[in-house]
């Protein structure tokens, strides 16, 4: 069995030998390899530890709130959770793409063009890649923490605006911040920031966002927080109080209803907007959280255009609120004169071509104004009177009154984006077209037709300026702006109050195109307007497809003269009424609000010099209480559907 | 003829050695899993070096020359064993390493590498010759190839590959002649090259391990698996820097980042929390450790014992080469775990019962 251990036991004393120093290099080696992480790579290696260890979490600022005139709360803010994507580590993000994308239901390609547009950034700092976190997301993210470690929470404050649309295109919406915002914002501004990108949430939005903290905290190798290392507070943004009267702007809101078209109410001795509304409206509260690009394009593709402001972007023709130029350009030239009367059979002939008057197309078939005086003119809003004292001043003289009161300028509105309307002249067609001004185009230009457009905050401030005695002030939402500018324009006194005796004929003398909307005990004044979009003419060929029904206008104020309140409002697609009819009662309806509302606070006054624990009137205190207004805007809210029915 | 030796004949320094590298072991675990689910892992570890001891004191005593003459029957046991883990072991860890042994989870392969130690040394011992010639050296590839590709098949590389450098050890020693030298080198470069060339490896590797191999050549491929393993390591030992962020202070080690920080990958987390002057302490210890052996094979009394004692050096040198490469990014991770830092019940009664053939030669080596 056994072998032998032998006699031969030399043992191989120079391979041992060998053998030991193959030891000392092999330890050798190893020590090079520590030497080279731990002394001359450390720091490098420090940092990466580090960016293991410690996780910068963003602690957003939230949003200055939005106040009514009386400090009731029109744009508030929530509580809500935003997913962030860690970069940190590109190729941990690159394999955790697809299970991110399926279990918060978005899309790869989406998530690669989102980090492909945040490449620039330090890599430490997170992206929001889905806005607002669904219940399920956050049981997602919480249970796959260890497998997905890229993922982590934010705790964000969204944005919340009343239901139902209301103020929206003033209040207007915020966003994710676009590149351009970025590059233009001297670094302030990083991807992912949430900014004002349309309304009063853009033009304000220095003021209404705050800065952003930041937690720095550690965290273990399956992202659980373990420790707190320290905290920037954030700085919340500053809260903006608005010149808009809630309780005005509710009235507005419902009065207008549902058809597209537009109102503001200002107070024409200060500027401050009372109410504005645009219809139609989307509710800014679906995209308070991001939007996708299909709702977003659908909503730049309806042909309604719901995002677009036309309180203060339509730019259309403004018919026979125009007249008034008209009117306020012959009184101060005499010319022609005071005294100057035409007779209206319906229709009149200039330069070749007939003219209709609106009251030959009427709905009662062709009738006709009669001799017309200016007073008459105004009340009847006889076109032949406007086209023949049109056609005596000249484009030159409408044109230099039209651009006095505002038509073609901006108000300057703090509103972004808008327009500037046209009041069209000799050196606009010869700039614009290349040719002459054709007489022909006047008489279309004395009714408010033709080239000439403005924009309903235009009108409104013309008209308020023209009943105060030529002083126009800058139209803001801003309450208690700073500089609200102001423009005089010398109008003789006899011709404002010829101008506004025909105004307040309108509404208050017999055969006045607002004579319906009358109201006791106020002094309430405007002009009608009803904007052809084609010609008398072509609609007659055409029939009356809804497409071509007129844009009626109503420009109202009271008192007759230095208004406390004028209100512009516009109405499309009228279903064959006048200015008169449809907009009408809309600005009947905020001046009435606007009295009732200024009767209570009175009575309210009395009430406390009385000293009175309880109000007689339950309204008045509850009224200024500042969050009653959200839930009385709930209550309007469901109301709001039948109030179509009340024009 | 044999008298039982005394115990001052005992190696005291390769003793005190042996316990300084474990008590920076299990110092490390009880930093690497304090506070965690893993807590109390430290005195598991102490009672495994107990038993390591009693079962090295034991193994001691047996005159090798008796052990070795059983040398047929162990391995004939050791090829059994191994056959019966693939049919009947239990899977963990996706790989079929483990037989229950009186309620412990038993690694057969760590037992067959000592039996290896003790067949090849005796194989070499009957080359009666200062050249070893082809036939010899095929022989003892052969003995080797076999309990080589069971523990393969487990799959366990790490253990598997342990046994070649076993064999090139002992060939080495034997006499192996310079032509053959050459030949196995480029033969162990080209299955080295084979194993890192794709279109070859995949007939020759495991999914998971060509997935490893893949990770170790571009790491920043695999976010979460070895690749980043690696990464996590070097980034433990890098932050580490010269002086080390202080014990149970490693953020890497604490907060989990390193991979089986109480095993495996302890050197890690010892060099982060230690610095380099504590790698330089733990590495000077094992240079120490297995400077020692050879000196002890260098006074063995025979060839025999001299084997021995250079296959348990080869094994444990190997296994500190290729975990601490590892450790520092510089070789791809193959589950070698370092000798008697790393966690384990079976890999550290493995080292101390090699030690205790060691302890057997050394106690030994004036008899006679």
């Amino acid at each position: 069995m056994s072998f032998s251990f032998g006699s031969d036991n030399r043992l191989p004393q120079a391979r041992l030998a060998v053998v030991s120093y193959i030891i000392v290099g092999m330890i050798g080696v190893l020590l090079l390899g520590f030497w080279k992480l731990q002394v001359i790579d450390s720091d490098q290696y420090g940092q990466m530890a580090e960016r293991n260890r410690v996780r910068s979490i963003p602690i957003i600022a939230p949003r200055g709130r939005m106040l009514d005139r009386d400090g009731r709360v029109l744009v508030d803010n929530r509580p809500s959770f935003s997913v962030l994507l860690l970069r940190d580590d590109p190729s941990l993000v690159e394999k955790s793409l697809g299970p991110v994308a399926d279990g918060l239901g978005l899309s790869v390609d989406d998530l690669r063009d989102q980090l492909d547009a945040t490449k620039a950034l330090p890599k430490f700092q997170p992206i929001v890649i889905k806005p607002e976190a669904s219940p399920a997301d956050v049981a997602f993210i919480e249970s796959h923490r260890a497998d997905i470690p890229v993922l982590e929470m934010l705790s964000v404050s969204r944005r919340r605006y009343l239901p139902g649309g209301f103020m929206s295109h003033a209040s207007g919406y915020v966003g994710e911040v676009s590149e351009q915002q970025i590059e233009a914002s001297n670094g302030k501004l990083r991807p992912g920031d949430v900014v004002g990108k349309a309304g009063l949430e853009r033009q304000y939005n220095d003021i209404l966002m705050g800065t952003d903290g930041m937690r720095r905290v550690i965290v273990n190798s399956v992202g659980k927080e373990v420790d707190h290392l320290s905290q920037q507070d954030p700085i919340p943004g500053k809260q903006i109080q608005l010149t808009i009267d809630y309780d005005l702007q509710t009235v507005a809101e419902q009065s207008l209803g549902a058809r597209p078209g537009a109102v503001v109410a200002l107070d024409p001795r200060t500027g401050e907007v009372l109410a504005m509304v645009s219809r139609p409206t989307p509710d800014p509260n679906d995209f308070a959280v991001r939007i996708s690009k299909e709702e977003w394009k659908q909503l730049n593709d309806d042909p309604l255009r719901p995002l677009f402001n036309r309180a203060v972007q339509a730019q259309l023709a403004p018919g026979s609120v125009f007249k008034i130029v008209t009117a306020t350009a012959m009184l101060e030239d005499h010319n022609p004169p005071e005294s100057f009367t035409t007779f209206c059979p319906g229709y009149g002939t200039f330069y070749g071509r007939q003219f209709k008057c609106w009251v030959y197309s009427s709905k009662k078939g062709p009738t006709s104004h009669g001799v017309m005086n200016l007073h008459q003119a105004v009340l009847h809003s006889c076109d032949v009177f406007f086209y023949t004292a049109g056609m005596k001043m000249g484009i030159d003289r409408l044109s230099y009154y039209g651009d006095k009161f505002g038509i073609g300028h901006k108000t300057g509105i703090d509103l972004p984006s808008e327009e500037s309307g046209l009041m069209p002249s000799e050196q606009w067609v010869e700039r614009v077209f290349h040719r002459k001004w054709y007489p022909g185009e006047t008489i279309s230009v004395s009714i408010g037709q033709g080239a000439v457009t403005t924009t309903p905050v235009q009108l409104a401030r013309m008209i308020g300026g023209i009943a105060s005695g030529g002083v126009f002030k800058q139209p803001h939402l801003l309450k208690g702006a700073a500089s609200v500018k102001e423009e005089r324009v010398a109008i003789s006194e006899p011709t404002i109050e010829k101008i506004t005796d025909a105004m307040y004929g309108v509404m208050n003398e017999p055969g006045g195109t607002g004579g319906q909307l009358k109201l006791a005990g106020i002094e309430f004044s405007g002009k009608s307007g009803t904007a052809q979009v084609i010609g008398y003419d072509t609609r007659a060929k055409l029939g009356k497809q809804k497409k071509f029904e007129d844009n009626g206008w109503f420009v109202g104020y009271a008192p007759k003269r230095d208004p406390e309140i004028v209100v512009a409002v516009l109405v499309q697609e009228g279903g064959g009424l006048h200015g008169g009819e449809s907009a009408g009662p809309v600005v009947r309806d905020i001046v009435k609000a606007y009295y009732d509302k200024k009767m209570k606070k009175t009575q309210g006054q009395i009430t406390a010099d009385n000293s009175k624990p309880t109000p007689q009137n339950g309204t008045p205190a509850a009224l200024l209480a500042p969050r009653t207004a959200v839930i009385k805007e709930e209550e309007s809210a469901g109301r709001a559907a039948p109030v179509q029915n009340q024009r | 003829m044999r008298d039982a030796p005394g115990t001052r004949d005992y190696d005291w320094w390769l003793l005190a050695i042996l316990a300084a590298i474990c008590a920076l072991g299990v110092l490390e675990i009880y930093s690497a899993t304090h506070g965690s689910s893993l807590a109390g892992m430290h005195t598991k570890q102490l009672r495994w070096l107990a038993l390591g001891t009693i079962l090295m004191f034991i193994l001691s005593r047996v005159d090798y020359h008796l052990i070795m003459d059983q040398s047929l029957i162990l391995y004939l046991v050791c090829i059994a064993a191994l056959v019966a883990v693939l049919l009947l072991g239990n899977v963990r860890f996706g790989a079929k390493r483990w037989i229950p042994l009186m309620g412990q989870m038993f690694q057969v392969s760590e037992l067959a590498k000592l039996i290896i130690i003790i067949v090849l040394a005796r194989f070499f011992t009957e080359v009666r010759s200062d050249k070893l010639d082809l036939r010899d050296l095929i022989k003892a590839g052969l003995l080797v190839g076999v309990p080589l590709v069971l523990i393969l098949k487990q799959p366990d590389l790490g253990t598997a590959l342990v046994l070649v450098p076993l064999l090139f050890v002992g060939a080495f020693l034997a006499g192996l002649q310079w032509q053959h030298t050459a030949a196995i080198v480029l033969v162990g470069a080209m299955l080295v090259g084979a194993v890192f060339y794709p279109p070859v490896s995949k007939h020759i590797l495991k999914p998971y391990q060509r997935e490893r191999i893949t990770s170790f050549l571009h790491p920043e491929e695999d976010a979460k698996g070895s690749g980043y393993q690696l990464l996590q390591s070097k980034i433990a030992v890098g932050s580490g820097g010269f002086w080390g962020k202080g014990f149970g202070n490693g953020s890497q080690n604490q907060l989990g980042y390193i991979p089986v920080r109480y095993s495996d990958f302890i050197m890690s987390a010892w060099a982060e929390e230690q610095g380099f002057k504590g790698v330089l302490l733990a590495l000077g210890l094992y240079m120490a450790l297995l400077l020692r052996l050879v000196q002890n094979a260098q006074r063995a009394k025979d060839r025999a014992g001299m084997f021995l004692v250079m296959g348990v050096a080869a094994t444990l040198g190997f296994h500190i080469l290729v975990n601490v490469a590892m450790v520092i990014g510089a070789m791809p991770v193959t589950g070698i775990p370092l000798p008697l830092m790393s966690y384990g019940g079976s890999a550290t009664l493995f080292v101390f019962m090699a030690i205790g053939l060691v302890m057997n030669v050394r106690l030994r080596r004036f008899v006679n």
